[in-house]
């Protein structure tokens, strides 16, 4: 039985060659050998499963199910579901029950989805190696001994495993288009407000969005057209027509124009660089025009990225104090102690590290020099790629400076941090963004970011999908993974 | 003990009110306001800062405080306000910040006149009036060891109005709290109830010698609920620094609480020391954007003052200025007072002021009920004022018929019909009624020939007894003048 | 040093966070790094830039006045390390 892609899967389902819960336990039978050792799932959700396959078989049955129903999902522990443990990777919420569904989680189960676990992840999503969990680090399956990217490693690898067809991720400054890259598979972050944040927990507001990973840019689409849309309970989302973004899926991309942006490429190391020139040749023969782009104020992103992320971080983290919900200190001797010890012994160093940085950004005398310097440079690379978006329909560049690397190897926090150089100014500019493996180097994986003007989801995701039309990198599986 | 007379001393006050919002739902969030509700059962996640949760703005708020910026003439109705983080840490903000606005608030220079000392006319400058959330209340007093937390209040909606520190004594500050007091009861935004605490008022109070226009170190005095003590405290306050600093000490700022008890200020504990408030842009939370055209559609709401009510009722009403004082400020009864002179035809509004203050309201009080009860409606009423203008019955009877129609549906002619009580006008038969009593008294009637003028008010009230009351008293003068 | 240890201990402080006399140094040392890659931002004239709070520029949308929430309160007290059948429990705060 071919079950590549929620098209085939979902086939498969409708024609009745294989029950939801048949199709369940394929991917449980996975789990039991590969999920202890890639240490992807924080906890499994096997009664809402349940509840899920006996509802979407009812509906497959009787003819009423749409593309989606009985694919089985993950969800980044990130998001809130109901009467479900709900961690963000952190100590401080180890045991914290969601007492309700993220819009995202709400918008999937809806398409009758089942859901199998909540993915492991980098702490309140703060870091680029999934080392930063409290439940531990996530391993990538290409190599156990290097990470799988972060924050949403854990949802990365299990995809990249074949633990589930699809995981939900969020991406703040890359944390879904980095670990994508290092873990070969398809990951997309939507424009910013298109998908909803009620439910997320809240790291940066401002540049926080759910999004979606899978094995190919046509499943990420089906995905993210059900996961998007106008939430009333969001203020800050976007009050667009809900899109299929499929519209463009079999458009070719002749003519296209496609940026690329050659000092990017210079920063790569030779044997990265070669891979992605030659991903960026093969859209250049699939009928693309390639144009020669500038971001003249992007080499400050990271830097004005740390500051509001931080700044925003601080403060969305002052609610974890373990007064209503989450890990309180035992016998705390008055109110001072009692949010002291709570939050220092809940959250990891890489949180506390964020949250001084931001409390520092934001203190007296610093608003001006920092914050709102920082709001500034985000508005002139957000004009940066305007202008360049004037001279071609979307950019091709680099995720990653390089392939996944081996634990502990960054020590100092800053070169973690420059990790994100590529993904962040499109995170800045709150534009659509994803990546797609282009090949391995030293058999590691390598994406290529495609990022799309304000709202052209259907675009990029039409480039991707003639990409892998072509091209076979999207389906190359890590040794041991094999179906 | 120096005995250097203090008025060398100038008092500096600026008031700080905060107005709870009589709308239905809390700011950000659906959740009810009712006041009174069992500790923490009107509280939705979002005031529990649930990680995930996010706010969404109540319409109603924007409108109220557009229309308290248009009642007290500000110069400045933001076309584009904002909302910012306050950050700092107490059990009863639960999310770590309270959202207020700092940079761009709603409304800016306004003012207000009131009557100074000397009773002349003062304008007071009001510096902004910003939309902020209230927070919890702790109870301290149920446990030992505990405060218990109730997070119902959380999140009602506030308006914080600012003044420049223009007042220069106590009376002055009451002067102009209860001035917004009337405003904003007026408008219907604020129920106004000091006990039940939606309207609260901090006073900063400093002093500095005479002439000076340097501003003196100020304190602030926290939280007092009753116009009454907010006199007492400033004074004491004022007396307090005025002591420290001429025995050579310095005032300190810092914030003071009102024992009422102890007739005495003491400095409060403070929840934060010398706090950083790390403000900065709520980025869950977009700029607030209306139009001049929405401002303007609020006008239609801003009801008539006391001060402008007071002034048609003696100059188009002849109403004298202290009966015209009494009704304006009571807005109910102005209410009932305006309907019901809409219907008097050859009734005089006089008259009517003189029921409504006098007879009415005797009423009210002895049946311990409200003018809102409606227990006489404006038609009967009016039916009763004209059936007097018209002489059907005496000012006597009038008071009777009014009893007479409380909690009915009976109309004031019904009532007098009913009950026998037209007045006696018909010349004849009040002749021959003052004939027999005459006759039935001689000695009484012979000593009133001779000049007693007791006697005279002993026939009348003689004639009034036989008719019940019902004789028109100046008929029955006349008839026993010409005997 | 950008960052000193009475500013770490500062920060701590209203950030709620405890950091240890062996900590402050290591922490200071690694804000210090990161600020210093922070400060690059101050490589450009911002002057007349309009700082970005929302990358749509979008405004916030207005939520009609209905009371649509009802009580949760089982639920979240039940959620509370410490709270009775009435109120959470903090220990006293003395005003």
């Amino acid at each position: 039985m071919n079950l590549h892609g929620i098209k085939q899967i979902s086939a498969a389902l409708h024609s009745k060659d294989i029950s939801v819960q048949e199709l369940h336990d394929i991917y449980t039978n996975r789990h039991a050998i590969h999920a202890e050792q890639l240490n992807c799932f924080i906890n499994t959700t096997p009664e809402l499963a349940k509840k899920q396959i006996k509802s979407s078989q009812a509906l497959i049955d009787s003819n009423q199910a749409n593309i989606l129903t009985g694919i089985p999902i993950v969800h980044k522990d990130l998001f809130c579901t109901k009467d479900i443990k709900t961690t963000c990777a952190s100590h401080m919420l180890e045991n914290f029950v969601a007492p309700y569904d993220a819009t995202i989680v709400e918008n999937l189960n809806q398409a009758g989805m089942v859901t199998l676990a909540k993915a492991n992840m980098d702490e309140f999503a703060m870091g680029s190696s999934n080392e930063n969990s409290y439940f531990g680090a996530v391993k990538n399956p290409w190599d156990h001994n290097r990470v799988p990217g972060g924050s949403s490693g854990g949802s990365a690898a299990l995809v990249a495993a074949g633990l589930s067809p699809i995981a939900t991720g969020s991406d703040t400054g890359g944390s879904i288009r980095q670990p994508a890259a290092l873990c070969g598979v398809t990951g997309i972050k939507p424009t910013y407000g298109r998908a909803s944040r009620y439910g997320m927990v809240a790291f940066a507001s401002s540049l926080d969005q759910a999004g979606v990973f899978a094995r190919s840019a046509e499943d990420c689409t089906l995905i993210l057209s059900q996961m998007c849309g106008f939430d009333p309970k969001d203020s800050t989302s976007a009050q667009v027509d809900n899109e299929n973004f499929a519209i463009n899926q079999n458009q070719s991309i002749k003519g296209l124009k496609v940026g690329v942006i050659s000092e990017w490429m210079d920063l790569l190391p030779e044997n990265i660089k070669l891979t992605t020139q030659q991903a960026i040749n093969k859209l250049k023969d699939l009928g693309a025009e390639l144009v020669e782009i500038e971001l003249p104020t992007a080499h400050l992103a990271v830097s004005a990225y740390y500051v509001i992320a931080s700044a925003e971080c601080s403060s969305n983290l002052s609610r974890f104090d373990g007064i209503r919900y989450g890990q309180q200190c035992s016998n705390p001797k008055d109110l001072n102690d009692l949010y002291v010890r709570s939050r220092t012994e809940g959250f990891g160093e890489e949180v506390k590290r964020r949250i001084m940085v931001g409390t520092w950004a934001l203190s007296a005398g610093f608003y001006d020099a920092y914050y709102r310097k920082a709001q500034k440079i985000r508005r002139l690379i957000s004009e940066d790629f305007k202008n360049a978006f004037k001279n071609v329909d979307c950019i091709a560049s680099p995720v990653s400076p390089e392939i996944a690397f081996e634990f502990n190897a960054k020590k100092d926090p800053v070169s973690m941090y420059q990790a994100d150089v590529f993904t962040i100014p499109s995170s800045l500019a709150g534009l659509p963004c994803m990546s797609m493996p282009i090949g391995l180097v030293d058999n590691l994986p390598v994406g290529l970011q495609l990022i799309g003007k304000n709202l052209s989801e259907s675009t990029i995701l039409n480039v991707a999908h003639q990409y892998q039309q072509d091209t076979n990198f999207h389906n190359l599986v890590a040794e041991g993974y094999h179906e | 003990m120096n005995n250097q007379p203090s008025t060398k001393w100038e008092t500096v006050i600026g008031l700080e009110i905060h107005t709870q919002l009589k709308t239905k739902s809390k700011l950000f969030a659906a959740t009810n306001t009712a006041y009174g509700a069992s500790p923490n059962s009107q509280v939705s996640f979002l005031e529990a800062a649930i990680p995930g949760t996010l706010p969404v703005f109540n319409e109603k708020v924007l409108r109220y405080a557009i229309r308290f910026g248009l009642a007290v003439g500000a110069k400045v109705i933001a076309k584009e306000s904002t909302f910012d983080r306050k950050n700092y840490f107490y059990p009863d903000s639960p999310k770590g910040y309270q959202i207020t606005q700092l940079n761009h608030p709603i409304v800016e220079h306004g003012i207000l006149v009131i009557k100074d000392d000397k009773g002349n006319d003062k304008t007071i400058r009001i510096n902004r009036a910003h939309i902020e959330e209230d927070a919890g209340k702790s109870v301290h007093d149920k446990y030992a060891e505990y405060s218990g937390i109730d997070l119902n209040r959380c999140g009602t909606p506030l308006i914080e109005i600012v003044s420049e520190p223009d007042m220069s004594s106590a009376k002055e500050a009451v002067a102009y709290m209860k001035e917004i007091h009337t405003i904003v009861t007026h408008l219907g935004i604020c129920d106004g109830n000091l006990q039940e605490g939606s309207f609260r008022c901090d006073a900063n109070v400093s002093i500095r010698p005479v002439g000076q226009t340097e501003l003196g170190t100020r304190t602030e005095l926290k939280n007092i609920n009753s116009f009454r003590f907010v006199e007492k405290a400033i004074n004491l306050e004022v007396k307090r620094q005025i002591k420290l600093i001429e025995s050579g000490g310095n005032v300190i700022q810092e914030t003071r609480l009102y024992d009422a008890d102890k007739n005495e200020t003491r400095s409060m504990r403070s929840k934060e020391e010398a706090n950083d408030y790390r403000y900065f842009p709520d980025p869950d939370l977009l700029p607030v954007v209306i139009d001049q055209a929405y401002i303007d559609n609020e006008k239609q709401y801003i009801p008539e003052f006391p001060v402008e009510k007071i002034a048609r009722y003696t100059q188009e009403l002849a109403l004298k200025s202290d009966d015209a004082n009494i009704i304006a400020n009571d807005k109910p009864l102005s209410d009932y007072f305006d309907s019901l002179i809409l219907l008097l035809k050859k009734a005089k509004a006089t008259t009517a002021a003189n029921m409504l203050l006098g007879e009415f309201s005797a009423l009210l009080k002895s049946k311990e009920a409200s003018v809102q009860d409606n227990n006489i409606t404006i038609e009967q009423f009016s039916g009763l004022l004209e059936s007097l203008a018209e002489n059907k019955i005496s000012h006597k009877i009038a008071k009777v018929v009014l009893e007479k129609m409380w909690g009915t549906n009976y109309s004031a002619t019904s009532v007098i019909e009913k009950e026998g009580l037209a007045q006696v006008s018909d010349s004849g038969e009040l002749e021959s009624i003052v004939k027999e009593i005459i006759n039935n008294n001689q000695s009484q009637f012979t000593a009133y020939k001779k000049g007693d003028m007791k006697m005279f008010n002993f026939f009348v009230g003689q004639v009034m007894k036989q008719t019940k009351g019902r004789a028109n008293p100046a008929q029955v003068k006349s008839i026993l003048e010409k005997s | 040093m950008l960052i000193n240890r009475k500013e770490v201990e500062q920060i701590a402080v209203l950030a709620k966070l405890r950091v240890s006399e062996s900590e402050i140094d290591a922490i200071a040392t690694s804000l210090d790094s990161v600020v210093e890659m922070i400060n690059h931002i101050n490589e450009v004239n911002t002057d007349h830039v309009k700082p970005m709070a929302n990358p749509m520029d979008a405004v916030q949308r207005l939520r009609v006045d209905v009371v649509k929430e009802t009580s949760k309160k089982e639920q979240l007290l039940s959620m509370a390390s410490n709270a009775d059948d009435d109120y959470y429990l903090v220990p006293t705060v003395v005003e």
